[in-house]
């Protein structure tokens, strides 16, 4: 019983050790602020910088879940309330258009954060670029904010581009997963479509059917995916993607409207190996 | 106390030697149970209980008359004669057991067939090695238990049919309990032997040695056995390619005997095959290694009601990898590895009360298998594929088994046995959990299930006659591939196999009868086996999923057939012609189908064998012809098509030179005289088996 009663006593005085450590050495509020999250870049005019932030710390083709802040020049403060919109903008040789985004909204949970997503249909190259636009108000004085930003191709396809059956341009997405495991991943996508060269608002009652395959065993599939339709509450496209292995997986791609007609895409078939829109997830 | 105190001082003295041991069980059991599960130690009690009941009433006098048993035992022979039985000494263990009417063999190549019992394979029997469970690494059931021993270890198998059969552990069809040898304190001193062998046929190299040596107290054997074949040749001189294999064998059994009634003993064997060939599949085998080890501690108290009361303790491991880097054309580089630990222990105890002989074993292992599949992509800049084919699936299983033998008079006895076990299943990894829960979004980590078995002989005995009589229940836990398989790719139906957690437990109904008659000269044994199996356990094809495997027909799910029903019957004949020719013969008949009247697979079709045996002092000779009839009853819902029927004979000749009690034993023979071009029913994928094949084995020991 000693011999237990000191191993208690042991265990107190290692737990209270421990503890006191941890509370000297917590960090201020602001790298909790950036908890999980690395800039990517600054956007800077004559009174503010603004931090652009993701989860790689960079930008690329496809979809981004962008965090942001407003750091005041002269005082160093971050702001809190803010009234934020972005525009993003693809300046090609020959014309320029946008690309499908989100509003952006106050990051719960955070003091000076805000984020939405954007959704870059192409790559940058030599000549063509994007940028970003930051509108910005603060105690009822407009703001802007405006500079290039470096969004490269996605090493994987993220994204889709095409006209449907029915004329339309679409923009679809893959959001989730972003880390894919070998099990039933859950899978979010993104239906835009191109309504003019600016605006690309999510489209809505549509469904995407999906059939993951292995191009380099045998095309095969994998069983008890479900297929896409889209949720109430983000209006993005929910849905189940099995993943029975690791390595590259080819995720067979067909957009259906409310009709459940076929706007594009095709049913994998001994024959048709692939479809005309696909994404790509290798892990 | 009070149980001794009417007894004689030595009783009481040894009683309290009892108890003393008794404690020193429980400690080592103490550590034992502390690596798994607490609960255990209620069954532990209730072991004592049944020691101490077993112990109680000890005036009785032993009976004379031992009850019958019917099970049928493989004598594979001492060391020092093995090889006075056999034709073929130095056979491997694969061989010997085929000569059982009970069991036939599934050949993937020359290599660790994978033995059947009553037509039931790995999956419906068990299979112990002096009463260990050891498990498979191999998710292609490529290394069956019987491959990690060597025949030279062994003394005998022991065959079970059914539930008789259930003393070790759960089973269907029955079970093999393959003995080692070991020295007994008659013959002391120093032995030695060598056994060195050749065959032409798949210029099959043998070597071996033994090396025993016993003193009054204390014994050590050890044996060594080496193999190396070549590609064998099917009949008409037709190279089977990818059908070599290399392996050793160590093993090392001492012991030692204190107080003249107890038995400490330890054991290990290592066993390693190399570049093993599987011509009937895909991928070969890089390296299948076991070692298998063991302390025992046997207690024999000289008049109590207990006969023997012996506990071991063992652990097991294995490494299986299957290597297909020396096939062309694959269409798919894939490592698969597999390991199979297994830890357990069990305490068996025989007695004797008024007309009961009585068993009670009380058993328990932890089993831990895993199986992993890498495929490399034909574009060196893709990620590797990587799957668990056995997602870490952990076992712990407990029973308790007990058995009375009740002698009814001198002609009749009367056998119950019953066993009840709990058998848990955990998929300890989360990857492989995941994995399978693709298929069942709902399943749970873990899954315990109780097993219970139970069964009736009745055996009588008179004027050279012997009838036999049983009805027996048992029931069976899925195995871990198919509870747990994940894209188990089966070449004989080019399937891919997915388990299945939520199978119930299969359950058989069984009925035996034997019928058996000898005299001095001639010996009949007709025995016959009914399963009604409910819950059968049997891959089912689902259209909706694709397979993995390049190539693959398709994907099937463990599913479990409402019942199946399977009977065999043997007929076995020996007749002693005169001092010099015995003639001996079988006949097999199996017939098995599923609840639709459908086939079941791996069902064999009528066979024979017949040997004529001349034997002249040291000289002896053998003709044996052995067939079968041709495969009507197949099943092309499960892979198979006709076999053909076939007959091959065989001779083989020995004769024994005695100098200064040195012995030099020489084995020769042909088998399969004619090179006939044969498979049958068992060979996987209708692979041809040996053509004409010369052999000889010498044995020298002194």
């Amino acid at each position: 019983m000693k011999f237990q009663l000191k191993n208690i006593a042991l265990l107190l005085i290692t737990a209270i050790t421990f503890s006191s450590c941890t509370n000297d050495n917590e960090t201020p509020f602001v790298a909790n602020e950036l908890q999980g999250i690395t800039k990517i870049q600054e956007i800077t005019n004559d009174t503010h910088i603004v931090e652009l932030y993701s989860a790689t710390g960079s930008l690329q083709q496809g979809y981004n879940a962008i965090s942001l802040r407003i750091k005041n020049k002269i005082t160093n403060a971050y702001d809190k309330n803010a009234t934020i919109t972005w525009a993003p903008l693809m300046q090609m040789t020959t014309k320029s258009h946008a690309c499908p985004y989100s509003a952006v909204a106050k990051t719960v949970g955070k003091e000076t954060l805000y984020n939405g997503y954007i959704v870059f249909q192409m790559a940058e190259n030599t000549m063509e670029h994007w940028s970003l636009t930051v509108n910005y108000t603060i105690n009822g004085v407009a703001f802007t904010a405006n500079k290039q930003i470096s969004v490269p191709a996605s090493a994987k396809q993220r994204v889709t581009t095409f006209t449907g059956t029915d004329g339309t341009k679409y923009i679809v997405a893959l959001i989730d997963p972003v880390t894919p495991k070998v099990a039933t991943n859950d899978m979010t996508v993104g239906v835009f479509k191109m309504e003019t060269m600016l605006l690309f608002p999510v489209v809505d009652g549509f469904k995407v059917k999906i059939d993951p395959r292995m191009p380099s065993m045998s095309n095969h599939g994998s069983p008890n995916n479900i297929d896409l339709t889209q949720s109430i509450a983000d209006k993005l496209y929910h849905g189940k993607l099995s993943l029975t292995m690791t390595g590259y997986w080819k995720i067979n791609l067909q957009l259906l409207n409310a009709n459940n007609e076929v706007l594009k895409g095709e049913a994998i078939t001994d024959l048709v190996p692939a479809s005309s829109i696909y994404f790509e997830v290798e892990f | 106390m009070s149980l001794w105190q009417n007894k004689n001082n030595t009783i009481t003295n040894r009683g309290k030697n009892f108890f003393l041991n008794q404690k020193d069980q429980k400690s080592t059991f103490g550590l034992f149970i502390n690596l798994f599960n607490m609960k255990k130690i209620i069954l532990l009690m209730v072991l004592q209980c049944l020691a101490t009941v077993s112990i109680y009433a000890q005036e009785q006098t032993k009976d004379t008359i031992t009850p019958k048993d019917l099970n049928e035992v493989i004598v594979i022979g001492k060391k020092a004669e093995l090889s006075q039985k056999q034709s073929k000494p130095l056979a491997t263990i694969d061989e010997y057991l085929q000569q059982s009417g009970k069991i036939e063999m599934i050949k993937r190549g020359s290599y660790a067939w994978e033995p059947m019992i009553n037509n039931m394979a790995t999956e419906r029997t068990l299979i112990t090695i002096d009463g260990m469970r050891i498990f498979g690494a191999c998710t292609d059931k490529m290394d069956p238990i019987t491959s990690y021993i060597e025949v030279s270890n062994l003394a005998e198998a022991t065959i079970k049919s059914g539930q008789q059969g259930a003393c070790h552990g759960a089973t269907i069809g029955g079970a093999i309990d393959l003995k080692r040898n070991r020295s007994n304190f008659a013959d002391l001193g120093w032995k030695a032997s060598v056994n060195t062998g050749y065959e032409t046929n798949n210029n099959q190299k043998i070597l071996g040695t033994a090396i025993n040596y016993v003193n009054k107290s204390f014994y050590i054997d050890t044996d060594f056995m080496y193999r190396d074949a070549d590609n064998y040749k099917a009949g008409n001189n037709q190279e089977v390619l990818f059908s070599q294999y290399r392996k050793f064998n160590i093993s090392t059994t001492s012991g030692f005997l204190f107080n003249k009634n107890k038995l400490i003993e330890g054991s290990i064997i290592y066993d390693k095959a190399t570049d093993v060939g599987y011509p009937a599949l895909p991928m070969d085998v890089s390296l299948a290694e076991a070692l298998i080890t063991s302390l025992k501690f046997e207690y024999a108290p000289k008049s109590a009601r207990i006969d023997k009361w012996e506990t071991k303790l063992y652990y097991n491991t294995i490494t299986h990898r299957m290597d297909d880097t020396k096939r062309p054309a694959v269409p798919i580089h894939m490592d698969m590895p597999g390991w199979s630990d297994t830890y357990g222990f069990y305490s068996k105890a025989k007695g004797v009360l008024d007309k009961h002989h009585f068993t009670a074993d009380l058993n328990s292992f932890y089993n831990r298998s895993i199986a992993e599949m890498t495929m490399y992509p034909t574009d060196p800049n893709e990620n590797l594929m990587f799957m668990f084919t056995w997602p870490d699936v952990r076992t712990f299983y407990g029973s308790l088994f007990l058995e009375d033998n009740i002698v009814l008079n001198t002609n009749s006895s009367l056998k119950f046995s019953g066993s009840l076990a709990n058998h848990f299943n955990k998929v300890a990894d989360q990857l492989g959990l995941e994995s399978l829960q693709i298929f069942y979004p709902t399943m749970k980590d873990s899954k315990s299930r109780i097993l219970k078995s139970i069964s009736s002989n009745y055996s009588y005995t008179k004027n050279g006659f012997v009838y036999g009589f049983g009805l027996a229940y048992g029931e069976r836990a899925p195995s871990v591939s198919e509870g747990y398989g994940f894209y188990l790719f089966n070449s004989f139906d080019r399937y891919d196999y997915i388990g299945n957690p939520g199978l119930k437990n299969e359950s058989s109904i069984e009925g035996n009868a034997s019928l058996g008659y000898a005299n001095k000269k001639f010996s009949a044994k007709l025995t016959s086996s009914y399963f009604h199996i409910s819950n059968y356990i049997i891959g089912k094809p689902d259209a909706t999923l694709i397979p993995m495997t390049i190539g693959g027909s398709g994907v099937k799910i463990y599913t479990a057939l409402e019942y199946a029903t399977i009977f065999n019957t043997d007929l076995n004949l020996e007749y002693q012609i005169n001092d010099r020719f015995k003639a001996k013969g079988q006949l097999v008949y199996n017939y098995g189908k599923d609840f639709e009247d459908k086939n079941l697979p791996f069902i064999s079709p009528l066979r024979y064998s017949a040997t004529l045996n001349y034997k002249k002092n040291q000289f002896s000779s053998e003709i044996m012809v052995q067939g079968n009839a041709t495969q009507t009853q197949y099943s092309p819902f499960y892979g198979e098509d006709r076999t053909p029927d076939y007959a091959i004979l065989n001779i083989a000749t020995s004769y024994l030179f005695v100098v200064d009690g040195s012995k030099l034993n020489v084995k020769a023979g042909i088998e399969n005289i004619l090179d006939t071009y044969y498979s049958t029913f068992s060979d996987w994928n209708s692979i041809p088996r040996k053509g004409r094949n010369f052999f000889l084995n010498v044995t020298f020991s002194y």
